[in-house]
């Protein structure tokens, strides 16, 4: 393998090349899921459930097939295939089967000649329902076994204690992933029974498995395309509208449209778990972790989702990046009739480290040490086990370089400017400087890389030298977060030519990518990119005794031997690959084993300025020491690391769905805040390059690690600020007040 | 209704319905699909437009009060193969992730560079605080306008 890049060639890896797709972005003409249209296209609507709970005694569909304009009004009797999907378990039915068992739950659909009759059709859709009490406590889901998964973690002396206990119990609030860019679907018929579907998607193929089970279809009957998407976070790695826009092509042989309006998106995808966890960890006199103790809580809402493996690394991280030999957890995912759970960025991890971080700073309050100091003192190490599984941790983890250069970073100066947009509250000009008080505080955080506990995690990729460039070919889902530069990249380095091209395959020309979540795609398509390139870099040396390959032909000895024209002379030449990473294990009965593939960790430093009179708070600045193995595009790390903790920010402080008996009373932007740009910190960054031991050139994925450790590090700040004990996220006025 | 709108310099004429909004025929009717629908409620700015000189969330206008109205898009700041210098500079700053929010932040923010050349950082965010992004935490962004007003590196 080479890391060196040919003469001539800029865009390799380690420069911060444009990316691809940017200017198409910046000037509005790149096309999403939501702009697509064709003649002849009809429009489609959702009818869904009022009720968390409810029995659906009879449906009417008679006024809204009567309506001019509308052409299919299908129900669950109208599946053809499997009624039910879901991606690791098939439990959700594909419209309601007799019971809603969520708010918003999918009941009909319309497809009709234009967008307003298919919403008027969905309305005049009589059903008549019988409501039931919705089951929303998840406390009261854990004690009777409803539930996705029980999660024991055992490892070393349940008898050890410590001298110095601290306990706590912590929640969470149910964030939103809240893309920008809505579901959309758009169906177009083949003429032969199949056809073509762009949906937003974070997996294409795991889609497809699904729409053919319950279409009953043969797998080259649906094509899954690449379809262009204005953000993910986890929203679309579950099934949305998908089935729902194919049924309406297939029923009436035309091209149909399905894009949903905000409210419907929030109800329309799953959300970040909700978390209850009462944790206590008990330490030696000198801050040596001796115990760790846990029951985690997760809600996953009506259906299964992802919540099986959100609460597998709930359980695995619910230490955090520290040594402890003895570990007790007990994690369960509930069944409830709240909004469906899944992935959003952080997976599970987000939830534990709130609560094990606190429980650090708790811990470091009862020992009068430092609170970095606690950390570094139990810091996990390469070689050292997982305090939870056990499993010794292969590849790089520098937690404690993370944690040192996090502390050498430089504050900002503790002037507060009297300007009302850079005070807590902004611009309603309530707070006086003169009562802001400042705070700082410090968190970390490990994670897995890529899919863990025995998955078949891999990801496929076509490298093929034409007399135009190179292509790669995959069908791994760019969802703005920049895998096709870094694709170009990995192939510009080894193929010794800037001219590159991604190709996005449909599920009909190349196998799976795997998902665009669990920080993987850097590693695996990378990878797989990575293989891909070499191979066919070494096929062209080999078959005309090269040594090096460039932009213009084979080299040996610095002398041009054979020209691209000679090398494709019988047509373009590929290499296909299926990239693995190392082998991962199901966890044993006591939750031991190897149970992943890699780690990554990162720490953050917040600084905040806080009206303790009024409970408001600004977040002044953010630093972040992040584990990147190598940095394959530093800007593009830039950007993950500073959008990935606003969205921890986001949590800290003022994101949350309020669910009220499993009706979500927020479902619009109005009412459920995202950061803006004014609520946004100073961030400072910096990497450490430590290489690990799968992926391409050792680059890990950082996708999720800076959401992780973001939100604790600003409750760790509001709390020095304050004083008051936070237990919540996110803070609100009323927790810093103290009502 | 007809509708007579002069979108990015051209004369347009479009039947509309009396509860359309103008991004819906913007988007819909007149094949500009720049122009992004995200909320609906005027509160993350994907949809923004200059309208008559102002700069506005199109979902909150209603088609038929947009007769007889200069309208710019997205599309009409690009001249040919030109960019407008904020596309140029959120571009080569990495401000552009999945680039849903960006048409919005590349018309609210040449509005802004027209109204006040020289934005100071608070200037700059405030002016901005009406356009949600939710990818980049802002950071590029940022830099992006810095580099166009000449205050960043």
């Amino acid at each position: 393998m080479t890391t060196r890049i040919a003469p001539g060639v800029k865009g390799g890896i380690g420069t911060s090349v444009l990316r691809p797709d940017g200017e198409p972005k910046v000037t509005g003409n790149f096309a999403y899921a939501s702009d697509l249209s064709s003649e002849g296209m009809l429009w489609s609507a959702t009818l869904r459930s009022p009720h968390a709970h409810a029995r659906l005694l009879k449906i009417d569909i008679g006024p809204a097939v009567a309506m001019d304009g509308v052409r299919a009004v299908l129900t669950q009797d109208d599946v053809p295939g499997e009624p039910l999907f879901g991606q690791e378990e098939q439990d959700q039915p594909v419209l309601c089967d007799g019971v809603a068992r969520y708010w918003g739950e999918p009941v009909a659909v319309v497809a009709a000649e234009d967008e307003e009759t298919a919403r008027r059709a969905a309305a005049a859709i009589v059903v008549e329902w019988e409501p039931l009490a919705p089951f929303v406590d998840p406390d009261k889901a854990a004690e009777e076994g409803s539930t996705f998964r029980e999660l024991k973690v055992r490892r070393g002396d349940e008898t050890a204690t410590g001298s110095v206990v601290v306990e706590g119990f912590y929640e969470t609030a149910t964030q939103d992933q809240a893309p920008l860019g809505p579901e959309a679907g758009f169906a177009i018929p083949d003429g032969e029974g199949g056809l073509d579907l762009y949906v937003t998607s974070q997996w294409i193929h795991v889609d497809h498995r699904q729409i053919i089970a319950c279409l009953d279809m043969e797998p080259d009957q649906i094509r899954c395309h690449p379809a262009g998407i204005g953000g993910a976070f986890g929203s679309r790695e579950d099934i949305s509208l998908h089935i729902h826009v194919a049924m309406l092509s297939l029923a009436t042989g035309r091209p149909v449209k399905m894009v949903y309006d905000r409210s419907e998106s929030f109800v329309g995808h799953v959300k970040r778990h909700p978390s209850r966890m009462w944790y206590r960890h008990e330490a030696d006199e000198d801050g040596k972790l001796v115990k760790v103790t846990a029951r985690l809580i997760l809600d996953g809402g009506a259906y299964a989702h992802t919540s099986r493996a959100v609460i597998a690394n709930a359980a695995f991280f619910a230490v955090g990046p520290y040594n402890c030999d003895n570990v007790v957890v007990d994690a369960v995912a509930v069944k409830t009739n709240n909004p469906p759970a899944g992935a959003m960025r952080g997976f599970g991890a987000v939830q534990t480290c709130f609560g094990s971080e606190m429980q650090m700073d708790r811990l470091a309050e009862a020992l009068d040490m430092d609170p970095l100091e606690l950390r570094r003192r139990n810091a996990l190490a390469a070689g050292d086990p997982l305090a939870t599984s056990g499993q010794i941790i292969a590849g790089s983890l520098p937690t404690l370089a993370v944690i040192d250069t996090l502390e050498a970073m430089p504050l900002p100066d503790d002037t507060i400017e009297d300007d009302p947009r850079l005070l807590p509250g902004g611009t309603g000009l309530t707070t006086p400087v003169s009562s802001v008080v400042r705070g700082v505080g410090y968190a970390v955080n490990v994670k897995n890389l890529a899919f863990s506990e025995a998955f078949d995690d891999f990801s496929e990729a076509r490298a093929v030298m034409t007399t135009a460039g190179v292509e790669i070919h995959t069908a791994a889902m760019e969802v703005g977060q920049g895998l096709v530069t870094v694709c170009q990249q990995i192939a510009r380095t080894i193929l010794g030519t800037d001219q590159v091209a991604v190709v996005w395959d449909d599920t009909s020309q190349i196998g799976s990518a795997g998902s665009t979540s669990a920080s993987r795609q850097t590693q695996m398509t990378g990878g797989a990119v990575h293989a891909a390139s070499v191979g066919l870099r070494d096929k062209i040396l080999e078959s005309f005794g090269g040594d090096e390959l460039r932009e213009d032909g084979v080299y040996l000895h610095d002398e041009l031997v054979a020209t691209i024209d000679q090398v494709c002379v019988g047509g373009p030449v590929g290499h296909h690959v299926q990239f693995r990473h190392p082998e991962t294990f199901q966890p044993d009965e006591n939750g031991q084993g190897d149970v992943h593939a890699g780690f990554v960790v990162s720490a953050h430093r917040a600084v905040v300025d806080v009206d303790p009179e009024l409970g408001l708070v600004r977040v002044v600045q953010v630093d972040t020491v992040q584990d990147v193995g190598k940095a394959l595009n530093p800007q593009a790390i830039v950007g993950q690391l500073e959008g990935g903790i606003l969205q921890g920010v986001g949590l800290a402080v003022m994101e949350q769905l309020v669910v009220d008996e499993g009706v979500i009373r927020n479902p619009t932007f109005t009412d459920y805040l995202i950061p803006t740009f004014v609520d946004a910190p100073a961030v400072n960054t910096r990497v450490i390059e430590e290489g690990d031991h799968f992926g391409p050139f050792g680059a890990k994925g950082i996708g999720e690690s800076p959401t992780i450790s973001a939100t604790p590090a600003v409750v760790a700040a509001i709390r020095a600020a304050t004083g008051r004990d936070l237990t919540r996220v996110p803070v609100l006025p009323e927790d810093i007040i103290g009502i | 209704m007809n509708v007579t709108i002069t979108v990015n310099g051209e004369e347009r004429v479009v039947d509309v319905a009396g509860h359309e909004s103008l991004l819906n025929v913007l988007r819909n009717d007149l094949d500009l699909p720049g122009t992004k629908d995200a909320c609906e409620q005027g509160e993350c700015g994907s949809c923004t437009v200059i309208f008559d000189g102002e700069s506005v969330c199109s979902c909150l206008v209603m088609a038929a009060d947009a007769d007889g109205s200069t309208v710019t898009t997205v599309e009409g700041l690009s001249v040919d193969t030109e960019l407008h210098p904020v596309q140029e500079a959120m571009l080569a700053e990495g401000a552009v992730q999945c680039g849903f929010c960006t048409p919005g932040f590349v018309v609210s923010g040449s509005h802004l560079l027209e109204t006040n050349p020289h934005p100071t950082e608070p200037e700059i965010r405030e002016a901005l605080s009406g356009n949600i992004c939710r990818c980049t935490g802002y950071g590029a962004i940022l830099r992006a306008f810095e580099t166009v007003t000449g205050e960043g590196s």
